[in-house]
């Protein structure tokens, strides 16, 4: 066959606010593992969802061509049904049921509507045979580890006769010993001629199973290379590629005595017994300064921070100390006691309850301080949380409006007011821009900055880089739960960083 | 059901919207009745005379305490299906015990409420048990001890003050005097509260407005006690429920357990990572609805007039039902003490209103599920235009 088995052209996708995908081309031929790399939010999930018909037809710009006729995807089955199997991050087989059940289910062979079990079974042993796969497919996937249940996913893909597969992160969770088996197969599949987009943080992964690589940034193709052709520096250097911006402010903090420090951090995972998180993880933080952790999805940053919080569900262990002396904390209100504040990641699920009131968001980690211990004091909760509504300039109505209704940064910037309010002398920011506009963006960089200026030690959690190194004094790295590397201001240019991120150790210079 | 906004205007938000479209609904179910019982001898109808009216608030009593505790534990994202047994349990012990004396008996009542209601709040909270399976199985297991312990017979109420609780009125003129207690109260604190605006420097409302908020509910409390005393006063049960719901309506509106408890129910991830033990207060929830049901039970048992093994039957569902009426959410986080009362209202009006015009009792069924429903789709109707 000539030409490629499928091209996207000039693919565009806006979502409210914010171009995802501005033109992006990217072709796959049979036989072939296409690396899909790029910092998160460069538009990698984005691309896949159009490919998958999760946006259906009219609403992305650009051509999707498959076997030289152009194809407008309306449902995920119809991209299904044109032999496009995608592997999610989050698994989508149903726990409770067999092997052989998820695999077949919704299409299982019956008569009369009647399951013929047997030929369910033997079919699905079949299918497991072809893949070398030494699994019973009469077991609950309950029973299998994640690394058992990415396989049984391509094999349901294969079942359904698909022709290009795209697995997204499928390493993330899976031991050393399961990638082994899981590259035996994609090898397997690509000599059977199976096409298959790789998207991955890994790039030594990336490197061994590819042949080729794009690069996307920002919304856009930034190259596309043939893996012998380039190396990993070059494309950590396409994929940071951008100068940081002047968004940032200037700031200069001064340093002062140590305020927080956390020492041998280890999280365990609460769904996987055994698997660490976060493994001896050791830091400290000082007055007036901003710490950036940096790392990739999946390197355990959020879980360190809600660990040290006393959120974390599983298993943990660490020891905290607050100015020098070591302290308990068992709950997120000890640490609120400590003076340790935490504006966490994915405001909607960890951060408002988004049917009360703005004013009540705001007051919920306070209520005690600023309304009375018992009785609540509604004047005196409303003259503080006018104040912090004006500090931070929320632009809302009055403090009565109710916190769903506003935008993305308005709500950024009353979980940003709930913790103020509460005083805290060390801020944890996870993720404190995802997903609001630049304006905003910008005005959370300049409260950061004030922030540390009047004494906060704030430790900075974020999947963007150019944002961990703009408003950072200091940098660690994450990688796998561990710290690979750790930067000054000036040593930490986005290739360094991005090389410990992807699992580089930084030797101590 | 007003919010003063900080720039001292007064300002309807959706819940009090809400509000006022529920007490619309009674006063339309209300006035309905009213031009049904119209006949020779009653030209300007029944229901709303003060023999009937009183009547209604005495059968909405129980049902009414049940709710408030109810609705505590709805926003909480709990439910409590036990507390019909726990009735029939208190109740049954509080017959039981008459030979202690009167006072002990009914604390008697109320301490095994407590009780019950801690051990499945423990349960819920502590052990990770759903509460509806908890109380499911509360549902069953009280109502088995209550057989053990009374063998299957029915305890007369002998003490005459037990029995007054249920059946006798307050003097009148003791009706007159809270009366005049509750509107210095609501003028008092109008004042008090103006002050402390000044204090923490937000401007106070205009005078007309103070006068307004004092001189309306005024009116109202005033109109009440007049039709209640024409009827022998006002009735012990629905003095009850108005401490009740009082208290209830300040716990839930103007404390920080009542704070908690929505934000617990609103959303249980965010409450925690803000330091609030959410255990404790599940807990506390189901103590509180368990010590509402033991006094539930004086008030039923000493208006029938003896405790029978299956009082309370299906009691739990008359309370959720009230709740959800009222505007309550059964997935938490939404609802208010006053449209839990009003739901029960609601309920009692329907009951009231269909046996004086001799509906037979299977039509009287399907009105009230038909009520249920349609009061829930209508709020989501709303809600999603809204």
């Amino acid at each position: 066959m000539n030409g490629p088995l499928l091209e996207m052209k000039d693919i565009t996708k806006s979502f409210p606010g914010v171009r995802a995908l501005d033109g992006v081309s990217f072709d796959l031929n049979q036989g072939e593992v296409h690396a899909l790399v790029g910092e998160n939010g460069a538009g990698k999930s984005t691309l896949i969802k159009i490919l998958a018909g999760v946006y259906p037809h009219p609403e992305y710009g650009g051509e999707i061509v498959l076997d030289g006729s152009e194809r407008h995807f309306a449902s995920v089955r119809e991209s299904e049904h044109a032999g496009i199997a995608i592997i999610f991050q989050e698994l989508s087989l149903v726990k409770d049921l067999t092997v052989a059940e998820n695999i077949f289910l919704g299409r299982e062979p019956r008569r009369f509507g009647i399951i013929k079990w047997e030929e369910l079974y033997s079919r699905a042993q079949k299918l497991l045979d072809e893949l070398h796969l030494q699994i019973d497919p009469r077991t609950p996937v309950i029973n299998l580890g994640i690394g058992q249940q990415q396989l049984v996913e391509i094999a349901k893909a294969l079942s359904q006769n698909a022709r290009i597969l795209v697995l997204d992160e499928p390493t993330a969770a899976l031991t050393d010993a399961e990638v082994e088996t899981l590259f035996g197969i994609l090898n397997e599949l690509r000599s059977r001629g199976v096409a298959m987009i790789y998207i991955s943080h890994k790039l030594d992964e990336v490197f061994r199973i590819s042949d080729r690589i794009t690069v996307l940034r920002d919304g856009k193709t930034i190259e596309t290379r043939a893996t012998g052709a380039t190396d990993e520096a070059r494309v950590i250097g396409k994929m940071v590629g951008r100068a940081v911006d002047q968004i940032f402010p200037e700031a200069k903090h001064d340093r002062c005595e140590v305020i927080f420090e956390a020492r041998n951090v280890t999280v365990e995972d609460p769904s996987v017994p055994g698997k660490l998180l976060v493994e001896r993880v050791a830091f400290r933080a000082h007055k007036g300064e901003v710490l950036g952790i940096a790392g990739l999805m999946g390197s355990g940053r959020s879980e360190l921070l809600m660990a040290i919080f006393g959120a974390h569900p599983g298993r943990k262990s660490a020891e905290i100390f607050v100015d020098g002396k070591q302290i308990q904390i068992g709950s997120p209100s000890d640490a609120i006691k400590q003076g340790i504040g935490f504006v966490t990641e994915d405001r909607k699920r960890y951060g408002l309850i988004l049917d009360q009131t703005i004013l009540r968001n705001m007051t919920l980690a306070c209520l005690r301080r600023v309304s009375g211990r018992f009785i609540t004091n509604e004047d005196a909760e409303a003259a503080a949380g006018e104040r912090a509504a004006n500090d931070l300039r929320i632009k809302a109505n009055s403090v009565f409006t109710v916190a769903g209704t506003l935008s993305g940064g308005n709500q950024q910037k009353v979980v940003l007011a709930k913790w103020l309010l509460t005083n805290p002398r060390v801020l944890f920011l996870d993720e404190p821009t995802r997903g609001i506009d630049v304006g905003a963006k910008q005005e959370i960089y300049g409260q950061i900055n004030r922030l540390a200026e009047s004494g906060l030690a704030i430790i900075l959690v974020s999947s963007e880089l150019p944002e961990v190194l703009g408003l950072s004094d200091r940098v660690i790295v994450l990688h796998e739960g561990r710290v690979t590397g750790e930067f000054t201001r000036k040593e930490a240019t986005p290739e360094a960083v991005m090389s410990c991120a992807t699992g580089h150790i930084r030797r101590a210079a | 059901m007003t919010e003063t906004s900080a720039t001292g205007r007064v300002k309807l938000r959706t819940s009090a919207l809400r509000a006022y479209t529920m007490l619309l609904a009674l006063l339309a179910i209300w006035l309905f009745f009213q031009w049904a019982t119209i006949d020779q001898d009653h030209p300007y109808g029944l229901f709303l005379g003060a023999i009937n009216f009183s009547k209604l608030l005495q059968q909405t009593a129980v049902t009414g305490v049940l709710a408030v505790g109810m609705l505590m534990v709805i926003v909480s994202g709990n439910i409590d299906l036990s507390i019909g047994a726990i009735v029939g349990l208190a109740g049954g012990i509080a017959a039981m015990t008459q030979g202690w004396g009167l006072v002990p008996c009914l604390a008697a009542a109320i301490v095994i409420g407590l009780v019950i209601g801690a051990v499945q709040g423990s349960l819920v909270a502590y052990v990770n048990i759903p509460s509806f399976i908890v109380t499911l199985g509360g549902l069953q297991a009280w109502r088995g001890v209550i057989l053990k312990l009374t063998k299957g017979a029915t305890i007369p109420v002998e003490l005459p003050f037990f029995r007054s609780l249920g059946r006798d009125f307050i003097d009148p003129r003791i009706g007159f005097a809270l009366a005049g207690v509750a509107i210095a109260a609501i003028a008092w604190t109008n004042v008090r509260r103006n002050r402390m605006r000044k204090r923490h420097g937000l401007p106070a409302l205009s005078l007309a407005a103070t006068l307004t908020r004092i001189i309306i509910p005024s009116i109202v409390i005033i109109a009440f006690i007049f039709l209640m005393n024409k009827a022998g006063g006002v009735p012990i049960p629905v003095i009850f429920l108005l401490a009740v719901a009082l208290a209830g309506a300040f716990l839930t509106a103007n404390t920080t357990f009542g704070r908690y408890l929505y934000a617990i129910g609103g959303n249980p991830d965010a409450a925690r990572l803000s330091g609030i033990n959410l255990k404790r207060y599940i807990l506390a929830a189901f103590c509180l609805m368990g010590a509402l049901a033991g006094l539930a039970s004086i008030l039923h048992t000493a208006r029938v007039g003896s405790a029978s093994p299956d009082a309370g039957t299906l009691m739990e569902l008359d309370a959720i039902a009230s709740c959800v009426i009222g505007g309550t959410s059964l997935m938490g986080g939404r609802g208010t003490v006053f449209g839990a009362v009003l739901g029960a209202l609601i309920l009692a009006s329907l009951d009231n209103g269909m046996s004086l015009l001799n509906v037979e009792n299977w039509a009287q069924y399907v009105v009230k599920g038909g009520v249920l429903v349609a009061a829930v789709g209508f709020d989501m109707f709303g809600r999603r235009k809204g």
